[in-house]
């Protein structure tokens, strides 16, 4: 009936997992019982769980990116301490516990933290800088974020009931195969990366066609702010990689569930497949989390620097062909498979090329402060040092591309420093500068800028002590996932290591901060014209928060920074642009297909984690159930009346007519 | 800081400024039936490198028979000859019956869609009947990896295949029960790319997988 489900799933002889749990579950309830007791929920339910609105959608993946952050930064600082504990000791956590916490610890960051980020924020601002209404298909970005949160739930799930996998983020096969993972906790890992990435699948196809497909009059492709172009080739990176991971693990599924021999050592499976087939994706995957972040940089150096992007058309040929060289360099990953000087060099070299595009990027973001009036506030801070520790993680990646230096430091820690000096100098910094960023225009006020500027200065110092002993580590031979060591040598770096992810933490505990102050003093940071730091693209011509049209009248685009070239035209001309005539707007009515359809989805996965087969056919059924009831219905669109949107932009305009006055009488 | 600050540049309307020509003043937003059939085209091109990635597997593990049968042992091309004519003639009906959508012709859309069924649904039999005519003879797809990669490829495509007759029925239940509304063709439309897109999938899969199987 419960298949392999049974109490022995739920680990009561294991402490701190249980605590764990028991933490999470008590401030689960606890929100549920503010969320009841409050009568919010028919407001989250209409407002927030069946929106279709791109903006609800991406502050929602923003919002789930940081609640996972936390799970996993946790998970880091258990592996931190138990590194500096575990020193010709056993430490606190036994060996097949510290491996389940080095397996989510990377899902969880990759999948649940890096991923919903980058998404929810191309999902927020890109219909807004291209100046339409909403993305291409709005039910279908739904779909996507609850399936998403349908893979994350289950990575959370599996720490209570049951296991999660002992096989690192990335499940190498023969040991993710049923005869040395009996548990369920690889199922847990291959199910919900299956669940999500379908749910990420469906937000590629859905911004490429927007991006392609949807666009403001006039706004050609060569006008298009560069973060649309850098989220254009995240997102084709997304339609071209992850099918091939879905096809990757699901032959590993294949194998555990069905005795079928792609990855085993018996009767003619091919290992080395699996390490070929999961880094075609794999590299392509670090540029789908980096690209948005540079393109956030772009945004934000440029409004900061007060001039417009230096060399935007070598940024869009440098973006384009980063994205093309992305999937010419898998094999770095593994130069140790033997595959013969000739391909390793080959592929070392196709790497080293990858930083040409690269640091024309990094020269044009230079180029473009050079000479500005730089103002120093939370989001070029983290740009700032974005520009330095991601040079820092590029050089070594540079060394790590040369392969005899490789065959050395490959899975040592010095592997394990690089990849976290690009993906938290980049991704991460680049999230971080995003958040503080458009803050204001998801919700209409400020994030506190000093605590944002503490918590900046925390995190880069804390990254720093952090992982700067890994890379000495790595090279005194230290190789990556030890629960335990003998040489003594290593254990002063470590506690140094463990030092730093004590900064990262207060970095973290002033974040929050930062979010409670700021809703705090709301009120004094209200951006009441729409247009707090002085913006140049499309964004910041709309109110703070955007109406749910976005624009009232598709704004007429007539060169590259439109909305930098209206306020100029505004200030010449001492007056705004005539009123426009105002019509009705259709927009697309809310909808639960996408909270419904992965609630199915998570029960399908649970049963198909745990065999129980009966409940697989209800998750399958209701999950088609669902598309049949939503395909049925009649009215798929509600009118705004065209009272209504004048009432919203003459408001606008009266507060951008305001500013303007105030700038002409300073003057 | 605030808006409208700050320093006129020498870019009045914005850097790249041309005057708006007509193409650009025309190209607003493209309409719903343009937007939907390319957002499903670029599901189809995902949905095939995930079946490149099948293929490459294939290509891979064809040789490690594991000492058992290979595809010249085991392949009936008779058989999936048979296969092969079904699907190409059920995409042509398929065709028939957009047009018969098109031209609001009931008649003709329920029959060439009936037919197009009636095509698919033997393809899939045909399919069943070989794998279980597999499996009886011990050829499973746990005895090799070059099984495996056999039964996944073909397998994968099948439940394209079953994916799609479901579609279809659900298509055919909404024309019967809404009439040809714009969405309904719309999503008539993408059912077709989508058969169309198994058939050229078919073809590679039977030029790799079964005449590859049986050169020298």
């Amino acid at each position: 009936m419960l298949g392999k489900l049974s109490w022995d799933a739920i680990p009561f002889d294991q402490p701190i997992p249980l605590f764990a749990a028991g933490m999470v579950g008590v401030v689960i309830v606890g929100v549920l019982a503010l969320i009841t007791l409050k009568g919010w929920l028919p407001y989250l339910w209409r407002e927030w769980i069946t929106s279709v609105d791109h903006k609800r959608i991406g502050v929602m993946y923003v919002f789930l990116a940081m609640v996972m952050l936390l799970r996993g930064f946790v998970d880091a600082i258990m592996m931190r301490s138990q590194q500096a504990l575990a020193f010709q000791a056993p430490g606190y956590l036994p060996p097949e516990h510290y491996d389940q916490i080095f397996s989510a610890h990377g899902t969880l960051m990759i999948f649940f933290v890096a991923m919903p980020f980058v998404i929810g924020l191309m999902n927020f601002v890109v219909p807004l800088q291209l100046g339409v209404r909403d993305v291409a298909f709005p039910t279908l970005n739904s779909v996507g974020f609850w399936l998403t949160a349908t893979g994350a739930l289950l990575v959370n799930i599996s720490l209570v009931v049951g296991e999660f996998a002992r096989t690192g983020w990335l499940p190498y096969p023969p040991l993710s195969e049923l005869t040395y993972s009996p548990g369920v906790g690889v199922d847990y890992y291959l199910w919900a990366l299956e669940i999500s990435g379908v749910g990420t699948l469906v937000a590629g196809i859905n911004l490429v066609t927007t991006l392609l497909k949807m666009h403001a009059p006039g706004m050609t492709y060569m006008r298009m702010p560069m973060f649309c172009w850098t989220a254009l080739a995240s997102n084709l990176l997304i339609v071209a990689a992850f099918p091939i991971l879905t096809a990757t693990l699901a032959m590993l599924l294949l194998d555990r569930y069905l005795g079928f021999h792609f990855f085993t050592n018996e009767a003619g499976g091919n290992v080395m497949m699996f390490m070929n087939l999961i880094w075609a994706w794999g590299h392509p995957e670090v540029y789908i989390l980096i690209l948005p972040a540079f393109g956030v940089f772009s945004e934000v150096i440029a409004t900061f620097s007060r001039k417009p992007l230096f060399g935007y058309r070598s940024m869009v040929m440098a973006t384009m062909a980063i994205c093309i060289l992305s999937f010419t360099v898998w094999l770095h990953h593994f130069f140790t498979m033997g595959a013969g000087a000739d391909v390793n060099a080959i592929f070392g070299v196709l790497s080293m090329i990858i930083a040409v595009p690269t640091g024309v990027k990094v020269f044009n973001w230079l180029f473009t402060m050079y000479g500005g009036r730089v103002v120093y506030s939370t989001p070029i801070l983290w740009s700032l040092g974005f520009m330095v520790t991601f040079v820092v993680g590029g050089m070594t990646g540079v060394l790590l591309a040369v392969p005899p230096a490789d065959f050395l430091l490959h899975n040592s820690l010095f592997l394990v420093a690089h990849f976290h000096n690009v993906i938290i100098g980049g991704v991460l910094f680049g999230s971080f500068a995003g958040y503080n960023y458009w803050f204001p225009k998801a919700f209409g006020f400020r994030l506190h800028d000093g605590l944002g500027k503490a918590a900046f200065w925390f995190w880069i110092i804390g990254f720093y002590v952090a992982f700067m002993p890994l890379y000495v580590l790595g090279l005194m031979g230290m190789t990556r996932r030890m629960q335990h060591y003998d040489v003594p040598a290593w254990h002063p770096w470590l506690l140094i290591a463990a030092a730093g992810a004590v900064l990262i933490l207060v970095g973290i505990i002033l974040q929050i901060a930062q979010i409670v102050v700021s809703i705090g003093h709301r009120d004094t940071l209200r951006d009441t014209t729409g247009d707090p730091w002085n913006g140049r693209s499309l964004e910041w011509s709309t109110p703070s928060p955007p109406p749910a049209f976005n624009f009232a009248v598709l704004p007429l685009i007539e060169g590259e920074e439109p909305y930098w070239g209206i306020k100029q035209r505004a200030i010449r001309q001492a007056r705004l642009r005539d009123e426009p005539a105002y019509s009705e707007i259709e927009m697309p009515r809310n909808s639960p297909t996408g909270f419904i359809c992965a609630f199915f989805a998570t029960v399908m996965g649970f049963a198909l984690i745990w065999h129980i087969w009966w409940l697989v056919a209800v998750g399958a059924l209701g999950a088609f159930a669902t598309f049949v009831v939503f395909a049925w219905r009649d009215e798929d669109e509600y009118a705004i009346s065209a009272d209504e949107v004048a009432r919203i932009d003459r408001a606008n305009r009266s507060a951008r007519a305001e500013a303007l006055a105030r700038l002409q009488s300073a003057r | 800081m605030s808006a409208f600050q700050g320093i006129a540049g020498p870019h009045p309307v914005g850097r790249g400024a041309r005057q708006p020509t007509a193409e650009h003043g025309a190209r607003g937003l493209w309409s719903k039936r343009i937007i939907t059939g390319y957002g499903f085209w670029i599901f189809l091109l995902s949905d095939i490198v995930m079946f490149s990635a099948f293929f490459a597997t294939f290509a891979v593990l064809v040789d490690a028979t594991a000492g058992g049968p290979s595809g010249k042992d085991l392949f009936d091309l008779r058989s999936v000859g048979l296969e092969t004519v079904c699907l190409l003639v059920s995409s042509f009906t398929c065709g028939l019956g957009s047009i018969g959508a098109q031209t609001r012709n009931g008649l003709w859309f329920y029959s060439a869609m009936t037919v197009t069924f009636v095509l698919g649904a033997a393809f899939l039999g045909l399919e069943i009947r070989e794998f279980a005519s597999l499996v009886a003879r011990g050829a499973g797809p746990a005895r090799s990896a070059f099984l495996s990669a056999f039964f996944t490829l073909v397998g994968c495509h099948g439940l394209h295949v079953t994916a799609g007759l479901l579609w279809l029925l659900t298509m055919m239940a909404q024309v019967f029960a809404k009439g040809y509304r714009p969405d309904i063709l719309r999503r008539l439309l993408c059912f077709s790319l989508f058969w169309h897109t198994l058939d050229i999938i078919w073809v590679a899969l039977f030029s790799v997988v079964y005449l590859m199987g049986f050169a020298p």
